[in-house]
C-alpha cells in the first residue's frame, strides 16, 4: 500500500489513543456516558482504521479473522454465563445480588461482567462484518 | 390558527415526522437497493428521535446521578434506543450483504432491471 | 434539526451513491448532536460511533462491490409522494395529542423512571442510570439484543463467505 506519509504517521499516532478511549468508555461507563456497546464499536473502529490505512493483511496480522469470529459467540457466553452462575449460586437468572457477599457489590460485578460480554460480542461482530465485506471484494 | 400554533409548539415532532416520511418515500419510490437501505436507516433514526424527544425535561440533565442536580431526563428510552442503534447497524449490514449477493447473481442493484430480467428469461 | 431536513433532501435528490453515503454519515453525526442537546449522552455517543463510523464503512464497502450510479427510475413518483404526504399528515395529526415538549409531568415520566432514578445508586452502586438499567434491570432485554447482533453477524458471514465454488464457476463461464 503506497499511501500518504501524513496519513500513515497520523494514523499511527492516533491509534493508541482511540484504543485507550475505547477502554475508558468501557470501564468508566459506570460513572460517565459509555458502556459495552459504544466501547465495542470504537475498538472495532480502531482496527478498521488500521486496515484502511495499512491494508487488510496488516490488520489481520494484528487481529486475525478467526479471533474476531470466535469473539462473537464468546461474548454471549460470558453474558449468559454470568446469569447461569447467578442461578447456580441460588438466585434467579441474571440476579447479580448473589455474586458477592454484599448485594450492591454483586450488582457492580454483574454489570461489569455483562458489559464485558457485550463489548466482546459487539467488537467481534463489527470486525467480522468488515472482514467479510472486504474479503468478498478481493 | 390554533392548530398552527400547536404545530409551532411541536416543531421537534414535526421535523421528526418529516424525516420519517422522507425515509418512507425513499423506500417506496427509489429502485436502487443501496438507496432503499439508506432510506430505511433514515426512517429508523427518526424513530430513535421520536423515542428520545419525550424523555427530555427542560432544565433537566443527563441521567447520571450527581448530588448537584435533581432533575434528570428519563433513562428508559435511552436504554431502548442505545441497543436499537447497534442492532440497527447489524441488520442494515445484513441487508447490504444480501445486496452484494444480488449484485453477484443478477449483475445489477436496480429493482426494475431485476424484474425485467425475470420477465425476459 | 433544520440541518437534518436539508441533508435528507440532499439524500433524496442525489443520484451518485458515493455522495449519498457521505451525506448519510453527515446525517448520523447531526443526529448525534441533536441527541446530545436532548440530554441523551449515551445514545449520542453510540450514534456518533455506529452511525457515522461503522455504517459508513460498511456502506462504502458495499459500493466497492457493486455499482455507484443510480439510474433514473422509470416508475412514477407521484403516487409514493402522495402516500408519504398522507401518512405524514396522519402522524402529525396524531402528535397533536402528545404532551408539549420538555414538560416534567407528562405520562412517560410517571411510571418506572422515578424508581430507576431514585433507587439505582442504592441498589447497584452505579451512578450512570442508563448503564444500570441496561445491564441490570433490563438484563434479559440486553441479552436478547446481543443475540440479535450475533445472529446478524452470523448471517452476514454465511452470505458473504459461503458458496465460493458457484461464484468461481460463474466467473469461469464468463471468460
Amino acid at each position: 500500500m503506497s499511501l500518504d506519509l501524513i496519513l500513515r504517521v497520523g494514523t499511527k499516532l492516533i491509534l493508541p489513543f482511540i484504543l485507550l478511549f475505547a477502554l475508558y468508555v468501557q470501564f468508566h461507563g459506570d460513572y460517565g456516558p459509555g458502556g459495552g456497546f459504544q466501547a465495542g464499536v470504537i475498538a472495532a473502529g480502531t482496527i478498521i482504521l488500521y486496515a484502511i490505512t495499512f491494508g487488510i493483511r496488516a490488520a489481520q496480522r494484528v487481529a486475525p479473522r478467526i479471533i474476531a469470529e470466535r469473539m462473537v459467540p464468546l461474548g454471549i457466553f460470558i453474558f449468559a454465563g454470568t446469569g447461569a452462575v447467578a442461578m447456580l449460586l441460588g438466585g434467579n437468572f441474571l440476579d447479580y445480588s448473589v455474586l458477592a457477599h454484599d448485594p450492591v457489590h454483586g450488582h457492580e460485578w454483574g454489570i461489569f461482567l455483562v458489559e464485558f460480554g457485550v463489548l466482546v460480542t459487539v467488537a467481534g461482530t463489527m470486525l467480522s462484518l468488515f472482514y467479510a465485506f472486504v474479503e468478498r471484494g478481493r | 390558527m390554533d392548530i398552527l400554533f400547536d404545530l409551532a409548539e411541536r416543531y421537534n415532532y414535526a421535523a421528526t415526522i418529516f424525516l420519517m416520511v422522507a425515509g418512507l418515500y425513499i423506500v417506496i419510490a427509489r429502485g436502487n437497493m443501496v438507496k432503499k437501505l439508506v432510506g430505511l436507516s433514515i426512517f429508523q433514526t427518526s424513530v430513535y428521535l421520536l423515542f428520545i424527544e419525550p424523555s427530555k425535561i427542560v432544565g433537566g440533565t443527563a441521567p447520571i446521578i450527581d448530588p448537584d442536580f435533581s432533575v434528570y431526563s428519563n433513562p428508559l428510552p435511552h436504554v431502548l434506543i442505545l441497543t436499537a442503534i447497534v442492532v440497527g447497524v447489524a441488520t442494515i449490514s445484513l441487508g447490504l450483504a444480501l445486496i452484494v449477493r444480488i449484485n453477484e447473481a443478477y449483475g445489477t442493484i436496480e429493482e426494475d432491471e431485476i424484474l425485467n430480467n425475470g420477465d425476459g428469461g | 434539526m433544520t440541518l437534518l431536513i436539508f441533508v435528507t433532501i440532499g439524500i433524496i435528490r442525489q443520484r451518485r451513491l458515493f455522495a449519498v453515503v457521505i451525506l448519510a454519515g453527515a446525517y448520523s453525526f447531526l443526529m448525534a448532536s441533536v441527541m446530545l442537546v436532548l440530554d441523551a449522552v449515551d445514545v449520542a455517543l453510540t450514534e456518533a460511533s455506529v452511525g457515522a463510523g461503522i455504517s459508513t464503512v460498511v456502506l462504502l464497502a458495499t459500493l466497492h462491490l457493486t455499482k455507484t450510479i443510480e439510474i433514473r427510475s422509470l416508475r412514477p413518483t407521484a403516487i409514493p409522494l402522495l402516500l408519504s404526504v398522507v401518512v405524514g399528515m396522519l402522524i402529525v395529526w396524531g402528535t397533536l395529542g402528545l404532551p408539549p415538549f420538555g414538560t416534567a409531568d407528562s405520562p412517560i415520566h410517571a411510571h418506572v423512571a422515578p424508581r430507576y432514578l431514585s433507587q439505582s445508586v442504592a441498589e447497584t452502586g452505579v451512578p450512570n442510570v442508563v448503564t444500570a438499567v441496561l445491564a441490570d434491570y433490563r438484563g434479559f432485554d440486553t441479552l436478547g439484543e446481543v443475540t440479535v447482533i450475533f445472529t446478524a453477524g452470523i448471517g452476514v458471514m454465511l452470505l458473504l463467505r459461503g458458496l465460493r465454488r458457484r461464484d468461481e464457476g460463474r466467473s469461469g463461464a464468463d471468460q
